[in-house]
């Protein structure tokens, strides 16, 4: 392992952007090649992605790798891992990183076995420990009931990190870095998933990840129509209505609006807990919120726990009283 | 259509949370008492997609579970919804393992099945949560891999997937054979059958043994661990809420909104 160095992101790309998740790695990134005295560098995969670069450098990266190609323009697991690969025996880095996002769930475990190293997922924390100088990355597991740190005597190491776990630096347009192009040299025949097409739900109003504040209704709410008097009181707060597992699974709500584990991660300021229970997977897409106000029937239910303020009480009843008096004091 | 499905037995995650405990000397979850384990719900998932497959296009369903201490009534629960046989990987060297080294037995005994056009992992075991197995079995294989299916179709011999992202989701075609996760958008698996049941009770479950399948022992169970865990901890909550009161429950819904306008969080 004595050839590895530095801390490798793989920055994903968004709408012609760098991803939130990616300036939050990089960030991550700079702690963790701060104390082992080493580089960060960035590695950018797609079709007309160049541009990106110098986000990348503004957001932490003092080397950015570059690949560019039209079989890149949409993330297959194949062309990817391939390129990913690539760079990573050129540049052999100590520490790789990947978001724990659609494109990196499918990517770094791939890419881990492909370069006989181990993966850890979804990770919340990292850090290196000062003897060993190894990677500590620490993940929820048991959905979110405990936490467990690993590490890996393999190198590279890497992990995947959760969105909004760990923070960007200030973007700094002035940062130097240097940029690498590497030639994708893929064959087209040897890629063997194609995307057909791309569906993308309507989103009214303002996105859930983006909303100050957020409405979520759980399994008590019962069918659609309660629902609506969830985003009644959003309007009302400019907020973003979410839903636990159950109202998605029950068809009541889309699956785009899910928060928790295998849903969104969103971190408001305000997250107004409906007839939800709280289970641990739930709160794992919105414990970062700094105040959770949770409403319940039961005086028992895990949401209460991780709340601010709490009311107990049938929500049927609570939630118009509530709306009506907001839009009173709010005067809207 | 010849279909794999690996199913992992994992303690009941719909337990309350109150009940999860951690035995801090041997770095393990204490099973809650008097809650048995269940089939890993997205696995089950991944049984309902290959049964949906069969029911529209026919063929054979093989599942594979790995672990010690499977108890028969929870494994055989695949069985009992419409799957065809059930292998057992039961040994203490399976054991212990890591995503690696767990996905290297699956992919030995899917080795030793021969015949297969897809392979169906759920997209993450409801207590690792790590979502690896599934790419780590279709590396070891070669084939190519679709995470986070919610819809399957087989047509032309290739399968086309609608893969869940995080607004919406991609139709993407992939060519068999094939591995694909399969994630809870897919919909509720279904209920056994009485006769379902009754089938399941009749049918043994294979078992094989490490060198039934071939397998390396120096690269199985704890042995084959790429990954080392350090430590397993629940986090400390704080329990800082402030309960709302009032006459009655809207009189408190009313106090919880002065008290949030007040405080300017509103």
């Amino acid at each position: 392992m004595a050839d590895n160095k530095g801390v490798m992101v793989i920055a994903e790309v968004l709408n012609g952007v760098l991803a939130p998740i990616g300036k939050e790695m990089l960030g991550a990134a700079r702690k963790l090649a701060g104390d082992l005295g080493e580089e960060v560098s960035a590695l950018i995969i797609g079709s007309g992605v160049a541009g990106v670069a110098a986000e990348a450098i503004g957001s932490g990266a003092d080397k950015v790798y570059v690949v560019d190609d039209a079989l890149l323009k949409d993330y297959r697991t194949d062309s990817y891992v391939a390129v990913a690969e690539k760079v990573a025996k050129q540049a052999n880095p100590r520490i790789i990183l990947a978001g724990q996002t659609t494109m990196g769930r499918d990517l770094a475990p791939r890419l881990a076995f492909r370069l006989n190293t181990a993966v850890t997922m979804d990770c919340i924390d990292l850090s290196i420990d000062a003897a060993s100088k190894q990677l500590q990355m620490t993940k929820p597991v048991y959905g979110g009931n405990a936490r467990a740190i690993f590490t890996s005597d393999l190198y590279p190491q890497m992990a995947t990190v959760r969105a909004k776990a760990m923070s960007a630096i200030p973007a700094d347009s002035g940062r130097k870095g240097e940029v690498i192009t590497i030639a994708a040299g893929l064959d087209a025949a040897a890629i063997r998933t194609n995307v057909l097409q791309k569906v993308v739900a309507e989103v009214e109003g303002i996105k859930l990840e983006d909303a100050s504040v957020v409405v979520t209704g759980g399994r008590g709410i019962g069918g659609p129509e309660g629902f609506k008097q969830l985003e009644v009181l959003a309007k009302v707060l400019k907020g973003a209505v979410g839903a636990s597992r159950p109202p998605c699974d029950n068809g009541w709500v889309p699956e785009t609006i899910q928060i928790g584990l295998t849903g969104k991660i969103v971190s408001p300021d305000v997250y107004i807990a409906v007839a939800l229970s709280g289970s641990s997977q739930h709160l794992a897409g919105c414990s970062g919120s700094k105040n959770i106000i949770a409403i319940n029937r039961d005086p028992e239910a895990n949401i209460f726990k991780e709340a601010r303020y709490g009311v107990v009480g049938d929500w049927k009843k609570v939630l118009p009283a509530f709306t009506a008096k907001v839009k009173e004091l709010l005067g809207r | 259509m010849n279909m794999i499905v690996c199913a992992k037995q994992v303690p009941d995650p719909e337990a309350p949370p109150a009940s999860f405990k951690i035995d801090p000397a041997t770095n393990k979850a204490v099973p809650p008492p008097g809650v048995p384990p269940v089939i890993s719900p997205f696995d089950e998932q991944a049984v309902e997609a290959a049964l949906r497959i069969k029911d529209a296009k026919g063929g054979k369903i093989s599942i594979i579970s790995l672990g010690v201490g499977l108890l028969r009534d929870v494994v055989k629960k695949p069985l009992s919804m419409g799957a065809d046989e059930l292998i057992l990987l039961e040994d203490p060297a399976f054991a212990e393992g890591d995503s690696w080294s767990t996905a290297y037995a699956l992919a030995m005994a899917i080795k030793k099945i021969g015949q297969f056009d897809i392979i169906f992992c759920g997209r993450q075991a409801a207590d690792t949560d790590a979502g690896q197995v599934g790419s780590a079995i279709a590396e070891i294989l070669g084939i190519p891999q679709v995470t986070l299916a919610k819809k399957i179709e087989i047509t032309d011999g290739k399968a086309r997937v609608e893969k869940v992202t995080a607004d919406g989701y991609d139709v993407v075609e992939v060519t068999l054979p094939a591995l694909i996760t399969v994630s809870n958008e897919l919909g509720e698996p279904r209920y056994a059958t009485i006769k379902g049941i009754m089938a399941a009770k009749r049918k043994e479950p294979i078992l094989w043994k490490p060198a039934d399948i071939g397998a390396d022992a120096a690269k199985l169970g704890a042995a084959g661990r790429r990954s080392k865990m350090l430590k397993l901890f629940q986090p400390v909550r704080e329990g800082k809420v402030e309960m709302i009161t009032g006459e009655n429950e809207e009189d408190a819904a009313g106090n919880l909104a002065k008290k949030l306008v007040e405080a300017k969080l509103l």
